[in-house]
């Protein structure tokens, strides 16, 4: 049976996600690479403008306009779509690694029983099963998985895969919906805090206060740098959990995962915890008045100093450099 | 209310030893075990929700025999039972099979929510309440940084974390919540918890005394680890000392290289 690749794409703010193409470019890279066949499906209240979007990265999107997505989690949608598809032939699933993206794989395998090769970085053929490598273990190993059987699910993590668009774009295939097998939970209101707004995950820049840092007024100088450096304020577990920042802006194992060409991390000690969503940073700056602080395996730049002065220092050689 | 929390052990993030052993398995003997952190604070909701509503909180645990120990730790913090489901042929299990079992072992208690945490520190695929909820066919509320059950009008509302901050979201009881660090911190036990909750009961369940089907014959899983290494250490870095003058200067010069600022 030839392999039939199937990527879902999430939506925000009416535009596919950065990770939505990850998926996709990968669904195409393991169809090619066995003369298989790779799709999209993109479910959502308005699916016209991500589905074209999506079209760009696979020969064939499926879009399913789903008029419950405008207030209604999308899961039990998305895993009915996939689940019609797994019918109509589809052998692989790749999906991102994301809040809903792990709630449809779950969906998804409670209703089918496929496995799940789950948090992989890549994913390659072994024959005609593919085996995917992940983090495991807080960062402490890193693991092949394979699939037993002819089909499955991979859950995707952000950066492993370049995003790169097809030669030739594809068709959209509109579609209506199918009829969920679970449930839908509804909602009832979408509340936007401060701080929040901006995408970890796709920013160039993260600047993260860690426990150090010390208090909520402490983070002025961590937004006063991000602010500098064109990039967004990431928290440790510390400091999210002593009600610092928000839970949006954790990083690390149980919160995002980001590969940003600079992370610069202030009064962050660097626990495997943390570590695990970070190490994959192209270059890494901590500033730690601890010599000893764990951060510094991982740092391309370790400088051993109070971050209440060195961070306002930076900011202002950063000024005086740009011309004041 | 009846609450079910799924409690996973796991080792111990803390003591830094987690590893995998030459079957590429979790290696169990290499470190404490405790609840999942993710699992405390979706049993530190259910109590909390439980004292504000009456009811009791019953903990279910897939784990080997060795499990109860860890269990005691879930009851000592006010569980009032446990529901231990342990199988030789369950060894290694993959999630699908993972799932179908504890959706069996649940569906024998009248619960209104089965909570669980968001993730597991040792497997965090982040995939089995969303798993357990489908196989139920119940209503899923992830990612919940607050629970609010009405249980006169037979709802629960939940605090989803979003990218942006939190969506509000409602579905009918029984409904299957996952759970995250926002909702709080868990209490310790205390040591009055500690003694009561040597007699409270664990009831052990076989594969078989939950039905036929739920595991693929000779451990023949959907997913198997085919290798395990270390990470890839990074390339040592430089250290910088010296005044905050000096120390932003070096640390400008290095961005300036790189064309970060």
């Amino acid at each position: 049976m030839p392999a039939l690749v199937l990527a879902v794409a999430e939506v925000a703010d009416g535009s596919l996600t950065r990770l939505s193409t990850e998926a996709a470019t990968l669904a195409r890279a393991l169809a090619e690479a066995a003369g298989g066949t790779a799709l999209g499906l993109v479910v959502d209240a308005a699916p016209a403008g991500p589905a074209a979007e999506l079209a760009g990265y696979l020969p064939r999107v499926v879009a399913v306009t789903a008029a419950e997505l405008a207030d209604q989690v999308p899961a039990p949608h998305v895993a009915a779509e996939v689940a019609r598809l797994l019918g109509e032939g589809v052998t692989h699933v790749v999906i991102g690694a994301t809040t809903d993206g792990r709630d449809i794989a779950g969906t998804l395998v409670g209703l089918t029983g496929l496995g799940l090769l789950a948090n992989a970085d890549t994913a390659s053929w072994d024959g005609d099963a593919p085996v995917t490598r992940s983090v495991v273990l807080g960062g402490r190993a890193v693991t092949e998985s394979t699939l037993s059987g002819g089909s499955g699910i991979i859950t995707l993590r952000p950066g492993g895969v370049g995003a790169s668009e097809a030669a030739v774009p594809g068709a959209v295939e509109p579609r209506e919906p199918s009829t969920p097998a679970v449930p839908a939970a509804v909602v009832l209101e979408r509340v936007a805090e401060a701080g929040a707004e901006v995408s970890l995950e796709d920013a160039r820049v993260v600047v993260v206060g860690g426990r150090g840092v010390g208090s909520p007024e402490g983070f002025a100088v961590v937004e006063e740098l991000a602010g500098l450096l064109g990039g967004v304020v990431g928290a440790t577990r510390a400091s999210v959990d002593a009600g610092w920042v928000p839970y949006a802006r954790q990083i690390g194992q149980t919160g995002r995962v980001v590969k940003p060409a600079l992370y610069l991390g202030l009064g962050v000690s660097g626990a495997m915890q943390h570590r695990v969503g970070m190490q994959g940073s192209e270059v890494i700056v901590a500033v730690n008045r601890d010599q000893d602080a764990p951060i510094a395996e991982v740092a391309d730049l370790f400088v051993i100093g109070d971050l209440f002065q060195v961070a306002p220092a930076l900011a202002t050689e950063i000024r005086v450099r740009r011309g004041g | 209310m009846r609450i079910v929390v799924l409690t996973k052990p796991v080792p111990d993030p803390a003591a830094g030893a987690e590893r995998l052993g030459p079957d590429n398995r979790l290696d169990r003997a290499a470190s404490p075990t405790v609840v999942n952190g993710n699992d405390e604070y979706a049993l530190e909701a259910a109590l909390q929700l439980v004292e504000a509503h009456g009811g009791e909180v019953v903990i279910l645990t897939m784990a080997p025999a060795n499990g109860t120990e860890t269990m005691r730790k879930a009851l000592a913090m006010g569980a009032a039972r446990g529901i231990h489901v342990t199988d030789d042929a369950l060894a290694g299990a993959d999630l699908p099979t993972t799932i179908r079992v504890l959706a069996a072992a649940a569906g024998q208690e009248a619960f209104d929510l089965l909570l669980g945490g968001l993730d597991t520190s040792d497997g965090a695929g982040g995939a089995v309440t969303a798993g357990v909820a489908a196989r139920l066919g119940l209503p899923l509320l992830s990612t919940a940084a607050h629970i609010e059950p009405d249980p006169a009008a037979g709802r629960v509302r939940v605090r989803r974390l979003s990218a942006k901050g939190y969506d509000l979201v409602e579905a009918p009881m029984p409904a299957v919540i996952s759970c995250t660090q926002a909702l709080g911190a868990p209490r310790y036990p205390s040591l009055k918890g500690i003694m009561a909750a040597r007699s409270r009961p664990i009831a052990a369940h076989s594969l078989a005394d939950l039905g036929d089907g739920l595991a693929p014959a000779d451990g023949a899983w959907a997913t198997r680890v085919v290798a395990a290494e270390p990470p890839t250490a990074r390339a040592a870095g430089r250290t910088v000392t010296g005044s905050a003058t000096d120390a932003a200067r070096e640390i400008a010069d290095f961005l300036a290289d790189r064309r970060l600022i």
